[in-house]
């Protein structure tokens, strides 16, 4: 097995009384695709909030490449070499698709003076499939599109770990395969992925392996077939034991 | 960048020196004093769009700076005999280094509670200036005829101030279109469109900001001691004027936020509106309401001001205009 690169460790996030991330362990190994997954409110986004440094955990570690992350802002964690991007889309609507990447590509790990930052971010744009877009308003894309404008800027900060929060939500069919397409170009570079996806078909394609969470707690972990086949994860989703057990008796 | 090679750096420099040569060369001293206050404007419009235009900051105080520095100088000056250039750059150091350490807690605030707080600012200062009696409190300092002498009388003295103000609103031009070339312009208008998203882009938000808002005071300030030491005198309510404060938003907002060009184009036709108001008879002090109904207008049709609308028209023209 090849080296730990984020390691989780009994995280706790609390606001106010509401646990919203609840003693969360796991770890991720370099180039794996790790999917996270849960029903709406189980605390996946929270997590990757903690993760980036967004959020301070209440209680417990994170640790990146071996090095303890936890606190650290936003700004010093994706200097690391840990970006991500955002389920609701937060294009920098009046500035061009170009000059958002640019930003991704100056402030990312590299550390980028402004030209070196236009030629990664040109090269970005190319591979997400935007490079006719350069001087386009990022405000004037469609979903689809800021989709990938999302996925280039953190791309463009020359990340070893990248946090994809449902990246294939709200695309249609042929927009989801070809963002497929993109992810699984960027792990044939050797960057790891960790995301959050609703779209069962796709993390179950995509992912080495799976963590469920649910209100809060680790549910499950496992390879795609073990995290489907388990009672625990299809009661949460379906919310009914008895009925998870029919589903799974006629599956068997 | 290649400064040299750009248009846009001679057309900063050829505006500077118009400035400078129309009245200088023929003598003219009624020119002089049109053009000075239309310079100071330029200078408080231009600094101000760091804060406004660039990183999305609404200063509505900014002009605590301009009177701190006209202050500092003149304090430097009357009370401890400074000349008039290291007055000036200490009192612009000074105010630039009180607006870092300031900046840092008031920039905590977003939106209307950072609007509110920068008002509180310039209205506390000026407060404590006016009770402030190594400062001569209510009645402010006034030089004594001696600090003119050092610089050759009056008449000549004038002009050096004159030319040095223009100076200052080169150079403020020129700062602001090195900013918006730089990298570090580049992390404020990240900030400018979604300060959280900038933070995770990794643009370190607190520090860039309050550089900004630093480096908005430098110039303003400097302005300030050269402008009250023109008038030979400085009191409260005419250097922490919170009017011309917010007739310096009016001025970026008319212009286009963001741009160099419109903060200078914005300054410029607002201190001629201005003039053509205050000499209508029974119209002193109507054009603070013309300047309110303008912001209102600009902000409701035509949020990117002047030079939005020409970019709407000439796209082109955003490569060239900067």
């Amino acid at each position: 097995m090849s080296r730990v690169i984020l390691e989780v460790e009994r995280v706790t996030k609390a606001f106010g009384g509401l646990l919203a991330v609840n003693d969360v362990s796991f770890q991720m190994h370099e180039g794996e695709i790790l999917g996270l997954i849960g029903p709406n409110g189980a605390g996946k986004t929270t997590l990757f909030n903690l993760i980036n440094g967004v959020y301070k955990p209440t209680k417990g570690h994170i640790r990146f490449r071996g090095e303890d992350i936890t606190g650290l802002p936003p700004y010093e964690v994706v200097k690391k070499g840990l970006a991500r991007t955002h389920q609701i889309v937060r294009p920098l609507n009046e500035m061009t698709v170009l000059e958002n990447v640019v930003v991704g590509a100056c402030f990312g790990a590299d550390n980028l003076g402004l030209e070196p930052a236009a030629r990664v971010a040109e090269e970005v744009l190319e591979f997400v499939g935007l490079a006719d877009f350069h001087e386009t308003l990022a405000g004037k894309l469609n979903l689809a599109q800021k989709k990938r404008l999302e996925v280039a800027r953190a791309l463009a900060a020359q990340p070893k770990l990248l946090l994809l929060d449902e990246v294939l939500a709200g695309l249609n069919p042929a927009e989801v395969e070809r963002m497929l397409g993109v992810i699984r170009k960027i792990r044939e570079q050797g960057i790891s992925i960790l995301m959050i996806e609703h779209i069962m078909q796709a993390i179950m394609s995509l992912s080495d392996r799976i963590v469920v969470l649910n209100f809060g707690q680790k549910l499950a972990e496992g390879t795609p077939e073990e995290v489907a086949s388990d009672p625990r994860v299809i009661e949460a989703y379906l919310g009914d034991p008895e009925m998870a057990k029919k589903i799974l008796e006629e599956e068997a | 960048m290649k400064l040299l090679s750009r248009p846009f750096f001679w057309l900063i420099v050829a505006v500077t020196l118009l400035y400078a040569l129309l009245p200088y060369l023929g003598g003219n001293i009624t020119l002089r004093e049109t053009l000075v206050l239309s310079a100071i404007y330029i200078i408080l419009a231009a600094n101000l769009n760091l804060m406004i235009g660039y990183t999305g900051y609404v200063n509505f105080g900014s002009i605590v700076f301009f009177g701190l520095g006209g202050y500092l100088t003149l304090w430097l000056i009357a009370s401890h005999h400074w000349g008039l250039y290291p007055a000036v750059l200490f009192a612009g150091l000074v105010t630039s280094l009180l607006a870092f350490l300031l900046g840092f807690g008031v920039l905590r605030l977003r939106g209307a509670y950072f609007a509110l707080a920068t008002i509180g600012i310039n209205e506390a200062v000026k407060d404590f200036v006016a009770n402030f009696e190594p400062w001569g409190g209510a009645e402010g300092i006034f030089l004594p005829f001696t600090a003119f002498k050092a610089m050759g009388g009056p008449a000549k003295a004038l002009w050096t101030v004159y030319l040095l103000i223009v100076l200052v609103m080169g150079l403020s031009l020129l700062l602001t279109y090195l900013v918006k070339r730089s990298k570090f312009g580049l992390g404020l208008f990240a900030i400018r469109e979604d300060e959280d998203a900038a933070m995770v882009l990794g643009v370190k938000t607190p520090l860039y900001k309050t550089l900004a808002y630093s480096l908005s005071a430098f110039l303003p300030a400097v302005a300030g001691g050269l402008y009250f030491f023109k008038n030979g005198s400085v009191i409260p309510d005419e250097a922490f004027n919170l009017h011309l404060s917010i007739e310096a938003i009016v001025m970026v907002m008319l212009g286009g936020q963001g741009t160099v060009t419109g903060s200078a184009v914005g300054a410029f036709l607002y201190e001629r509106l201005r003039g053509l108001l205050l000499t209508l008879p029974g119209l002193s002090n109507f054009h603070l309401v013309i300047a309110g109904a303008l912001l209102l207008l600009i902000i409701l049709f035509a949020p990117g001001g002047l030079m939005g609308w020409l970019y709407r028209v000439w796209p082109r023209l955003r490569r060239v205009l900067e």
